[in-house]
């Protein structure tokens, strides 16, 4: 049985085994070969596979001893990484004679693919090299030395936690006693396991062969763990690019293992996501559009990186969704995302406000950017804006609430018509944008984030503000709800709470209570004011792109929304005080 | 008495347009020399020695260079930061020239933006420069007092995307009266500022102080006045995100009634402008 639907199957002979090697995609594109892991066999990759061989021609191989390929005999020195770089070299010369490959390894296939791409017999082989989870054993090994020979308190720290997080190697290498535990009960087990522990999907997945997989592969590690680690290679230089791709999550690799990867890797691209050790089968969206991203800029000559800010490696090529966003911090959130490569959709209800946004986020390093002109508040407007976004782009990753208004003036002189407006904008256009986004994330089950800007004033109450507050008190919350509800899906939410940011919110804010002239004198006044204050909306947008990547519940930016925040929890009888104050407008 | 005033008046004028293109002659030649590796000190003094090899022996102020995010005054919180540095010139890099002459007792304030290589951001930046230019001739010329002007730039600009960067400038000024200089054999200079220009800044400042009107147009309350006749070296600095780019120039604001004969750019035949009208 295999759940690589459409595959082609050959076997390959060498050194003694039999491969088994499946191939999907047209052959006339570029070959991208993945190799799986332990405890694991090609079907591993199904999900990436499948979404990759549209574009390339991909192929999978199990590696001896595993899935349907032979195990060699003796078992006993059958695993050396000699011997695995020799089946790589049969697969790969079977599979795509005359062109190199793109190399794609998650946690062992990324160890031994790791040996491939750093000896000399496979250069100009192996075009490219996508590694997850897996370190090579001779960076590993200098690694350990070097923190050996130096150790600081920070170097010991590091050794002990990744010493902690290999406590499977020490089990692996004892006798006999995996095999047992993996042809009996740890091999029944294993599927509800790791359901449970890394949350990966329940399909058919691992396949029978799994019990025969694990005890064969334990060889893996008898065969090369203790004698590289001890005498690594001082030669172990990546001879092609090199995509790592760090899940942060990782119970088993420490993300420090990477520290240095530099040195062995020259123009190294890093990528992290917030996952677990599995992440072929829990992010295959994320990894396929990665690889798919590296493997062309590689075959297209690799230019420089146009994306160079600060979390780069962790928004790439996501696709984040920013409502509000053509002013504001709404637009410096759309162009702190694309500094990042991330693709933006800036969504405001001044068509050409969201345009200029869109057209300056794709200069500044966006790989594409679209603007939509939707109003937050309609309802069947948000729907038509959710369903086109998904057929046309895809499942958003990243979506930020931010559009809003401002309402001043006192309780008494609100109206109810003022009330509407503005719980429409800011209350409901974030219910809207949270429950057709949200439904999309966690219908794709591969995680997300949820960003919604509530205020400083959804925690310091004011006798100014009384219906801006209460909106973005009850968008605070919302996040709160939000985010327990969504944490079983991996999406997080964070609200944030600005504060006074020089933004033209000021300028289109409603004062109720007063005739028009009188409002323009407010609008004004306080629009200079806010100037006076100039708070920049730009490290709004930095504090939004930090939490998410923290992924933080509430984020109070200004020095002012930190301090109320803190005296709403500790002295929430100050801030009443303050409430009271008229303000200077 | 007319035409006697007339001929002295566009007599005045030549002078101060050989001057400022002199001084966009002398940006040009420097901008084309650049090579990666030069550096802002290195480029203000080449500026400085191709003036002062044709004449130039006074300055309003001495000549600047900014390089990279520089050119939009990243983290500049004293004004010793607008001197140039070290900092060297890198492919694809943005830079700014801006230097400020006295020839002949005509002094001239440019600005020049450009980069090494291709830098679509400044490229972009360049071409939303000509709204500025032409709000602030329109707004000058409907007598419109400067500090509204300047908030009509400012709005422009916050819808445009940018940041404001001549707010960064001493007194956040967009622009700055210049006049003749009565040229003297030594000419010493104060933080890089000429003492001449500077004592004819401070006397127009003093006399300003008691007709209510002042020789910098800033975003304060000292410039809420229509526009005094005389020479302004207009100045707006747009940013975005580490890049920033400017022109300057002189605009001639007269007393006259004629709508086209109260305010116009000295010069129309600039580089940037040049630049505009070719990509039309």
């Amino acid at each position: 049985m295999t759940v690589l639907t459409g595959a082609r199957e050959r076997w390959v002979r060498t050194g003694g085994v039999e491969l088994c090697v499946a191939e999907l995609g047209d052959p006339s594109q570029p070959t991208v070969l993945l190799v799986h892991g332990y405890p694991d066999s090609k079907e591993v990759w199904s999900q990436v596979a499948a979404r990759l061989a549209d574009h390339f021609h991909v192929v999978l191989y199990d590696v001896r001893g595993h899935g349907r390929s032979t195990a060699p005999q003796p078992l006993r020195g059958g695993f050396t990484l000699e011997k695995l770089t020799d089946d790589f070299l049969a697969v790969a010369d079977a599979v795509s004679p005359d062109r190199p490959v793109h190399l794609v390894g998650h946690d062992w296939g990324s160890v031994q693919s790791w040996e491939f791409v750093t000896v000399k017999r496979t250069e100009g082989r192996i075009a490219s090299f996508t590694s997850m989870s897996g370190p090579s054993l001779d960076h590993f090994g200098h690694w350990i030395q070097k923190r050996m020979k130096r150790p600081t308190p920070r170097r010991m720290g590091q050794l002990l936690g990744q010493g902690a997080k290999s406590w499977y190697v020490y089990l692996l290498h004892t006798p006999a006693l995996p095999e047992m535990a993996w042809r009996g009960p740890l091999g029944k087990t294993w599927p509800r396991i790791l359901r449970r522990m890394e949350r990966v999907p329940s399909d058919n997945y691992p396949t029978s062969s799994l019990p025969s997989d694990a005890a064969h592969g334990a060889w893996l590690y008898r065969d090369n763990v203790r004698s590289r680690l001890r005498r690594p290679r001082t030669d172990a230089y990546a001879h092609a690019p090199v995509q790592l791709i760090t899940p942060l999550a990782d119970v088993f690799l420490s993300e420090q293992l990477y520290d240095e990867l530099e040195l062995w890797a020259p123009q190294l691209t890093r990528r992290t996501l917030p996952a677990k050790h599995w992440v072929p089968r829990t992010r295959p969206d994320q990894l396929a559009s990665w690889v798919a991203a590296f493997v062309r800029s590689v075959e297209g000559g690799r230019q420089e990186p146009r994306a160079t800010g600060r979390y780069a490696d962790r928004f790439g090529g996501q696709l984040v969704l920013i409502t509000g966003a053509g002013s504001g911090i709404g637009r410096a959130t759309a162009y702190a995302f694309a500094e990042a490569g991330a693709r933006v959709v800036a969504v405001d209800r001044d068509g050409e406000a969201a345009a200029r946004t869109a057209e300056m986020s794709r200069l500044i390093g966006a790989p594409d950017a679209w603007a939509e002109t939707v109003d937050v508040s309609d309802e069947q407007a948000m729907e038509k804006l959710a369903e086109k976004v998904a057929t046309e782009y895809g499942v958003v990753d990243v979506l930020v609430n931010n559009a809003g208004i401002g309402l001043s003036g006192s309780f008494l002189d609100t109206t109810s018509d003022d009330w509407r407006t503005v719980l429409d904008v800011n209350l409901w256009g974030v219910i809207h944008g949270c429950r057709l986004f949200g439904r999309q994330m966690a219908d794709r089950g591969q995680g997300g984030h949820i960003v919604n800007t509530a205020s400083a004033a959804a925690y310091q109450p004011s006798r100014a503000l009384p219906a801006y507050s209460t909106t973005k008190a009850a968008v605070l919350m919302l996040s709160e709800c939000l985010r327990a509800e969504l944490a079983d899906d991996r999406i997080g939410v964070t609200a944030i709470c600005p504060g006074f940011v020089n933004t033209n919110i000021t300028s289109t804010a409603r004062f109720t209570g007063v005739d028009a002239e009188e409002e323009a004198r407010r609008q004004k006044r306080s629009a200079r004011l806010y100037g006076m204050r100039n708070y920049p909306p730009e490290k709004v947008a930095e504090a939004i792109l930090r939490g998410i990547v923290n992924n933080e519940a509430v984020v109070p930016v200004t020095p002012e929304a930190r301090g109320a925040h803190l005296l709403s929890r500790f002295a929430p009888g100050v801030l009443r005080r303050i409430a009271r104050v008229k303000p200077p407008v | 008495m007319a035409t006697a005033l007339t001929s002295e008046r566009s007599a005045e004028l030549r002078g101060f347009r050989r001057v400022q293109r002199l001084a966009y002659e002398c940006a040009e030649t420097v901008a084309a020399q650049l090579q990666p590796g030069v550096t802002e000190r290195e480029t203000a003094r080449m500026q400085r020695e191709w003036l002062r090899e044709r004449g130039v022996r006074d300055w309003f102020h001495l000549p600047f260079a900014w390089f990279g995010d520089r050119t939009a005054f990243v983290g500049f919180r004293i004004p010793l930061q607008f001197f140039p540095t070290d900092r060297r010139l890198e492919p694809g890099m943005p830079f700014i020239l801006d230097m400020a002459p006295v020839y002949e007792g005509f002094t001239a304030d440019i600005g020049y933006s450009g980069s090494l290589g291709v830098n679509q951001v400044q490229h972009k930046l360049m071409d939303d420069l000509q709204a500025h230019r032409e709000l602030i001739l329109r707004e000058v010329r409907e007598r419109r007092s400067l500090r509204e002007i300047y908030e009509d730039v400012d709005r422009l600009m916050v819808r445009q995307g940018y940041a404001n960067r001549h707010r960064a400038y001493p007194f956040g000024v967009i622009a700055h009266k210049v006049d003749r200089v009565r040229e003297r054999r030594w000419s010493p200079r104060l933080f890089g500022f000429g003492t001449q220009s500077l004592k004819g800044l401070a006397a127009d400042a003093l006399h300003g102080h008691r007709e209510g009107w002042s020789p910098l147009w800033s975003p304060y309350r000292f410039s809420d006045h229509p526009p005094r006749p005389g020479l302004w070296a207009v100045e707006p600095h747009l940013g975005f995100r580490g890049t920033g780019a400017k022109f300057e120039e002189i605009l001639v604001v007269t007393d006259s009634r004629d709508t086209e004969e109260s305010a116009f750019w000295l010069d129309d035949d600039l580089p940037h402008v040049r630049r505009w009208a070719e990509e039309k």
